[in-house]
Order: C-alpha cells, then structure tokens, then sequence
C-alpha cells in the first residue's frame, strides 16, 4: 500500500507527472477574476469565498482523469488488479495520493488567494479548514468518476459531467464555512456537513469504485 | 498443489468464446495454450486469474496463486528500471529485485528510465515481474512478444528453472520455446458451440464461426 503510495508520488513529481497543474490553474483563476470583476474591493470580498472553492475544484478536476487512465492504458491496473492487495485499498489510497498532490497544496496556497481576491480577515483561517476537510471528498469522488469511465477512450470529458453534479453539496458548504467565517457568523453546521460528506465519500465510494473497475477490467 | 481446471467456459464482450475447457496443470511442469486468433487464450488466462469472472467450471487454485503477464507491461516510463521492479517487489512483499534484475539480464540498464528502453528491453522488464512476484503459477500471454532469439531462449532458461524450483506456466504462445516439459493444449476443440448446435443461447457470433 505504501509502495503504491510512494510510487504515484513519484509519478507525480516526474516529467509529465502533472504535479502543479492544478495549483497553476487555481493561480490563474484567482488572478483572472478581479481582472474580469474589477478591483472594487467590497465587490471582491463578498465573491471571494465562492471564486476561491470553484477554483480548488475545477484544479482539482483537471488531473482526475489520470487516476486511473493512465495505468489502464500500460497495463498496471490489470496488474494491480491480481496484487495481493485488495482493490479497495488500490482505489482509496490513489485517492489519497491525488489529494496530496492536488488538494493539499490547494489548501495551502489558498489564503495566498484569498489575499489577492481581497478575503476579510476574517476568513483565512475558515479558508484552510474548509478546503482541508473538503478537498479528500472531491479527490475520492473524482476517482469514483474515474473508475466508471476507465476504460473509454476520451473518458476525460464524460468524467467531468458525471462528476461536478456529485461536487455540488461540498461546493455548498465548503463556500458557506468561508463565507459565514468571513463575516464572522458561526460556521459549526456546515462545517460539520462538510466534514460528514468527505466522511461518508471516503468510506463508501472506495467499494463502488472498485467495483466498478472490475466491471471495466472484464 | 496442482491446477484443475473443470469444464471452465468463459466470455469475452458478452459473448461465450470457450466452453468445457479442462485440463491438469502438475508443479514443474507447464502447459502451452494453442490457437487461432481469436480463440480465447488471453480471456481463458484472464479468467483463471480472477480478471473475469467464469461462466462455468471450476479452477481448484485460487487467483492469488497465479502471476500474471499481460500484453501491456506495466511499465511506468518516468521511473528507472529498478524502481518499476522494486515498485512490484513491495507489493508482493518480497526481496528479489537483484535476482531478478540478474536473471533477466537487465543490470547494465539498472538506472534508466523505462521511457529509454528499446521494445525488447521493455518486455525483458515486464517478464522480470514475474520473479519478483514469488507465486508458484505464472500466466503468460504471448510473453515472447518483440523478444529477440538470443532474449526468448534466457527467458526459456528462466521458466524451466521456475519449472525445475516446482512452479508451473500456463503459456499462451504462438512460438516454440523449446521448453521440454511443456505439454500442449490446443483450444480449438472447446470453441463455444452455436445455439443452433445446443451451444447457450448467447455463444453464438460469426467473428468465430
């Protein structure tokens, strides 16, 4: 499992890896949004909880298809498949590795975002916690969506539709800790919310998504 | 510990391809699948090895006996040839990267990376898998595949001292590896019938008639 974990690390890191795509997507987003809005400063404050989580999803979204595509198309997901692991495991801890290398550094940068888009005071520290608890969920719900289009060709697209309706309820709740965090109202419900659907996402969905690349292996 | 294989019948798209295929498999002995295309060996060695699930019959060893090579590799291309066995080795929990990387003859290519590597050398790593994996049933699927003469005849000499240390092969080739022990089996007599012949009702299609 740890050898797994460090392998998509690395592959990660490597040439070609894809590390660092999405942070510079999440970058661009931030930058280009007071560009489109105008620097009027309350404007910004008011969009930026909500421009910031659709950012970190959308980054999120842009390496999704490799979770699973690329080692379909060399063969290892067959052969991880007959490890002496179960698949489960292979599933869960790909997910987890995804979220190391897209949600965490996310996370991270984010309140650097937040000072561009102008965030309350407030805020920042809501930022890092909701983005925390709710990046793993977007990261184990993408490789559920990456399980069931595994084996079509082009699947990227289709990974998308299928997966941003399935991101709503942590995009709302996730904006909504920022946002009541930001103008200082107590943020426990959803936060909680937010916490139970990463949860809930991280203990199910491994099972159907293997499931459902046993399906595509056959 | 010996493989049956009881009137297995399996699918390939939907459609039953094989149907009634037995055979006993003892250690230190292989057993060579023959065929036209099309036949069914790689989806007969997919099933046995718990890829598909089987339509019918029995196999006496479970699939976590069984080391599977595919057509495809497995081959990351970003990490060195070391890495991509020493990646399979901790999966498997084992220690046999240098033996394998010996025996394979694949020390002097120890630090590049598998992007670098010609066909040959690729598939000469891919088969350096199965050392690694330390099970006793290897499943190969047209494992001599952009192997030289010279790459094909070390990789006989690998199977027959698996053979001789009481694994076994289960070998769908369509070129003679020179193996003595090897017996073979020609999978043409268990086609699926057509329903027309008392085949099951979704066995039938004209690809393979």
């Amino acid at each position: 499992m740890i050898a797994l974990l460090i392998r998509d690390l690395r592959l990660a890191m490597r040439a070609g890896g894809g590390f660092g795509l999405g942070l510079a997507f999440f970058l661009l987003v931030a930058v280009l949004v007071p560009l489109g809005v105008g620097p009027e400063g309350s404007t910004l404050a008011k969009i930026a909880p909500g421009i910031l989580w659709v950012g970190a999803l959308l980054a999120c979204l842009l390496s999704l298809d490799r979770i699973f595509a690329l080692d379909f198309e060399d063969g290892s997901l067959d052969l991880l498949a007959t490890a002496p692991m179960p698949l489960e495991g292979v599933v869960a801890v790909k997910a987890f590795a995804h979220w190391l290398v897209t949600g965490l550094p996310l996370t991270l940068v984010a309140p650097v975002l937040g000072l561009l888009l102008n965030l309350p005071g407030a805020g920042y520290g809501w930022l890092v916690a909701s983005l925390a608890l709710g990046t793993p969920a977007l990261s184990v719900i993408g490789a559920f969506g990456a399980a069931l289009t595994v084996g079509l060709k082009r699947g990227g697209l289709l990974l998308s539709l299928l997966v941003l309706p399935l991101y709503v309820p942590t995009l709302i709740f996730g904006a909504e800790v920022v946002k009541r965090g930001a103008e200082g109202q107590a943020v426990s419900t959803p936060l909680l919310l937010l916490a139970g659907i990463t949860a809930g996402a991280a203990a199910l969905l491994p099972f159907a998504s293997a499931a459902a690349i046993r399906v595509n292996l056959r | 510990m010996e493989l049956r294989v009881t009137n297995l019948a399996c699918a390939r798209g939907g459609l039953t391809v094989l149907e009634g295929v037995s055979f006993t498999l003892r250690p230190g002995h292989a057993l060579v699948l023959r065929g036209p295309n099309g036949i069914g060996k790689t989806t007969a060695l997919r099933t046995l090895c718990g890829l598909q699930p089987a339509l019918a019959g029995e196999v006496s060893v479970p699939p976590e006996s069984m080391a599977y090579a595919a057509h495809a590799d497995g081959l990351k291309a970003t990490l060195t040839v070391t890495e991509n066995l020493a990646f399979w080795a901790a999966v498997y929990g084992t220690d046999l990267v240098e033996d394998a990387l010996q025996r394979m003859n694949l020390d002097a290519l120890r630090d590049r990376m598998a992007a670098n590597l010609s066909a040959g050398q690729k598939r000469r790593l891919g088969l350096a898998r199965l050392l690694v994996t330390g099970r006793p049933i290897w499943v190969l699927d047209e494992p001599t595949v952009s192997l030289d003469a010279a790459s094909v005849a070390l990789f006989a000499g690998v199977i027959r001292a698996h053979l001789a240390a009481g694994g076994m092969a289960l070998i769908a080739t369509h070129i003679d590896l020179g193996l003595d022990e090897a017996e073979i089996l020609d999978l043409g007599p268990f086609k699926a019938r057509s329903p027309r012949d008392g085949g099951p009702a979704s066995a039938f299609d004209e690809a393979f008639t």
